[in-house]
C-alpha cells in the first residue's frame, strides 16, 4: 500500500506547486526566527520576497555540516527551546557534535515519512516489526518506532545487540519486518547458523536496511541468507533521521519524499545542478520542518536522481544508492574515484580485508597513475608466489572493472599502511594539481 | 617424514631480509636452508630452521606474515647425475615438484635438498617405495 497516496503519486506539476507553496512559507519563517540564517540569506544578497517558486531555491545559499558545528548548539534553530520536544545528538568525531531538535509537528512529520518508508518497503497493516536499530540519541531506533506507531504496526523494540535474544524473539513472535543495519543482518545470519537456526527458514520476510553504505552484492548475500526482500532506507539526522527516501519492492532507486524534503543533485565543485541521471552531491531542503529547518543542506552523499514514474505508482523522484562521499572523492583522468568503491571490491574478494591505501601520482608523462596498496594478511598468505600473484591480478582486474581506469596493485606487509587515529589514511594524493 | 618450512612475506624494500635474519639470530634460531622467490614488488622467503614454532611466533610478533608449509628433505648422492636420478623417479611416477632448493650445510657425502611437492603424501610414498632416504625432523634439528 502507499501511505500518502495524495502526495506520493502526485503529478510533477502538482508536486512543484506544493513545493513552491511550502518554500514560500518557509523562508519568511526562518528569517523571522533564526538570526544566523537571516544573516546568511542577507549576505547572499537574497530578498526573501523574491522566493516565489521552488525554482527560486537556487538563489539561496547552501548549508553545510560545518555550519551545524559552528553554530552548535542552537544557532540554526528556528523554534524556541520550549517548542522543542526531542533532541538527538550525533557523535562528534571531529569537533562539535551535531544537534537536532524536533517540535511536536516535526515528530508528526517524522512518523508520517517513516510510515511511508514502511509501506514503501511492503509492510501491511497488521504486520509486526522488529526494530533492531539502536534506540537512544541515534535517530534509527526511534525513527522506525514513530513510523510503526503511525502506521499501527505491532512493534518489538529490541534495539541493537544481544543477537541470541533477537533471534529468539524472531522465532517466538514471528515479525515479518526487520529494521537494522545491513551488516548486522549478515552478522545475525552467521550467529543463527552457530546456534543451529537455519536463517533461510527465518520469519523476517522484509528487511529495511540503512545507516551505512552497502552494495548490491551485499543485498544479494542478505537476501539469500535470510530468504527475504532486502530494501534500502536513506536518511540523515540533520534532515530528520531515517525517513528521507526508501526503496519500493522493485528495488530500482529510493523514493525521496520530495514534497517535504526537496532534493537537488549538484556538482560539488561548482554548486550547479547536474543533469538528470548524472552523479552529484545530494542537497536537501526541509520544506516543512520547524525546529531546525535546513536550506540546501549539503549531505556529501553522491547519488544520481531520476524523475520518471515508478512501476509501483509513485511519482516521487528516485535517488540511486549512495555511490560515495564527496569528502573523500578524487578525480583521476576525469573519473571520479571513491575509496568505498575499492573497499567493496576488496571485501568481495575472499581473503582480503579493507586495509588499503590509494596512491595517486602524476609522473613525467603527465598521466595520473593509481596504485592500490593492499596489506597481506596471515590467512591468505601462501608460500607459493603463484597464489599471491593470482590474488593481486584478481584485485587489479576487479578494481579496473569498477573504476574503468587501469590501476597498479601492490601487496604490502601488514601494518605498513599508515593509520591516523586508528583510521587508515585511505588516499594519498601526490599530484601537484 | 615431512619437515616444516617457514615462509615469510617480504616487500622488496631495503633491509627486510636483514630484519628477518637478525631477528632470528638474536633469538638463537639457526637457519638450515633458505631460498627467496621474488616478483617485481614482493618476495617470499622460505626457510628450514631448527626451531620452527618459536621462529614463526617470533616473526608474527614482529609484524611479519609467516606461515608453515610441509616439505620433504631428500638426500641426494653428491655425484654427477645424482639429482637427475631422483628427479627421474618423480617424473616416472607423476610427482609434481613445485619448487626445490639446497641446504646450507653438507650431510656426509650426500647433498640435502628441500622439495615442495604438489602432493606431499604421494611424494613420500614414492620416495619410500624407491628407497630414497629422506631426512627426519630430529635430524634437521640436530644438524
Amino acid at each position: 500500500m502507499i501511505w500518502k497516496k495524495d502526495v506520493e503519486c502526485l503529478d510533477l506539476a502538482g508536486l512543484k506547486a506544493l513545493q513552491s507553496h511550502h518554500l514560500k512559507k518557509l523562508i519568511p519563517y526562518i528569517c523571522r526566527n533564526c538570526p544566523v540564517y537571516k544573516q546568511k540569506i542577507d549576505a547572499a544578497g537574497v530578498n526573501p520576497d523574491a522566493i516565489q517558486s521552488i525554482d527560486d531555491i537556487k538563489k539561496l545559499p547552501f548549508t553545510t555540516k560545518e555550519d551545524m558545528r559552528d553554530y552548535y548548539p542552537y544557532g540554526l534553530f528556528s523554534a524556541s527551546q520550549d517548542q522543542i520536544h526531542e533532541i538527538h545528538v550525533s557523535s562528534g568525531t571531529t569537533g562539535n557534535p551535531t544537534l537536532v531538535g524536533y517540535t511536536k509537528d516535526d515528530l508528526k512529520l517524522w512518523g508520517d515519512v517513516m510510515a511511508r518508508v514502511l509501506c514503501c518497503a511492503g509492510a501491511e497493516p497488521g504486520d509486526t516489526i522488529q526494530i533492531a536499530y539502536g534506540y537512544g540519541l541515534f535517530t534509527g531506533g526511534l525513527g522506525f518506532h514513530y513510523g510503526a506507531l503511525e502506521m499501527g504496526l505491532r512493534i518489538i523494540p529490541t534495539s541493537s545487540g544481544q543477537t541470541a535474544r533477537q533471534l529468539k524473539i524472531m522465532q517466538d513472535f514471528k515479525p515479518r519486518i526487520l529494521g537494522c543495519t545491513p551488516s548486522y543482518a549478515l552478522y545475525m545470519a552467521e550467529e543463527a547458523k552457530e546456534l543451529g537456526i537455519d536463517p533461510t527458514q527465518g520469519n523476517w520476510k522484509i528487511g529495511i536496511f540503512g545507516a551505512e553504505p552497502w552494495s548490491e552484492s551485499m543485498r544479494r548475500e542478505i537476501e539469500a541468507a535470510w530468504n527475504m526482500l532486502a530494501t534500502d532506507v536513506y536518511g540523515l539526522s540533520e534532515i530528520i533521521g531515517p525517513g528521507v527516501a526508501q526503496e519500493c519492492q522493485h528495488k530500482d532507486g529510493l523514493h525521496i519524499f520530495s514534497d517535504v524534503f526537496y532534493p537537488e543533485v549538484i556538482d560539488p565543485a561548482t554548486g550547479e545542478e547536474v543533469p538528470e541521471g548524472q552523479d552529484g552531491e545530494l542537497t536537501i531542503t526541509t520544506l516543512t520542518k520547524q525546529g531546525i529547518p535546513l536550506i540546501r543542506y549539503r549531505t556529501r552523499d553522491i547519488v544520481s536522481i531520476r524523475y520518471d514514474k515508478c512501476r509501483c505508482g509513485r511519482t516521487s523522484p528516485r535517488i540511486s544508492k549512495i555511490k560515495g562521499r564527496t569528502d573523500d572523492m578524487i578525480v583521476v583522468r576525469g573519473i571520479n574515484v571513491f575509496p568505498s568503491q575499492i573497499e567493496h571490491v576488496l571485501v568481495g574478494i575472499e581473503g582480503t580485508q579493507p586495509h588499503y591505501q590509494i596512491v595517486v601520482d602524476r609522473k613525467a608523462r603527465q598521466l595520473d597513475e593509481v596504485e592500490v596498496l593492499v596489506e597481506v594478511e596471515q590467512r591468505f598468505f601462501s608460500d607459493e608466489i603463484r597464489h599471491l600473484s593470482e590474488l593481486r591480478e584478481r584485485i587489479r582486474k576487479e578494481i579496473q572493472n569498477v573504476l574503468s581506469i587501469g590501476v597498479k596493485v601492490t601487496l604490502v606487509e601488514p601494518k605498513t599502511i599508515e593509520r591516523s587515529m586508528g583510521k587508515s589514511q585511505r588516499i594519498v594524493d601526490k599530484r601537484t594539481l | 617424514m615431512k619437515i616444516t618450512q617457514i615462509s615469510v612475506f617480504l616487500e622488496n624494500r631495503k633491509g627486510r631480509l636483514y630484519d628477518v635474519c637478525s631477528l632470528l639470530g638474536a633469538h638463537h634460531v639457526n637457519i638450515r636452508a633458505l631460498t627467496i622467490a621474488e616478483t617485481e614488488s614482493f618476495g617470499v622467503l622460505r626457510m628450514v630452521v631448527d626451531k620452527c614454532d618459536a621462529a614463526v611466533k617470533l616473526l608474527r610478533e614482529h609484524g611479519f606474515v609467516a606461515n608453515f608449509t610441509d616439505v620433504v628433505a631428500v638426500e641426494v648422492p653428491d655425484t654427477p647425475g645424482g639429482l637427475a636420478a631422483v628427479l627421474k623417479v618423480f617424473a616416472d611416477n607423476d610427482v609434481n615438484v613445485e619448487y626445490m632448493y639446497g641446504f646450507v650445510e653438507k650431510h656426509s657425502d650426500k647433498a640435502l635438498l628441500v622439495f615442495r611437492f604438489e602432493d606431499t603424501d604421494v611424494a613420500q610414498q614414492v620416495l619410500a617405495k624407491h628407497s630414497i632416504s629422506i631426512v627426519t625432523k630430529q635430524e634437521i634439528e640436530g644438524l
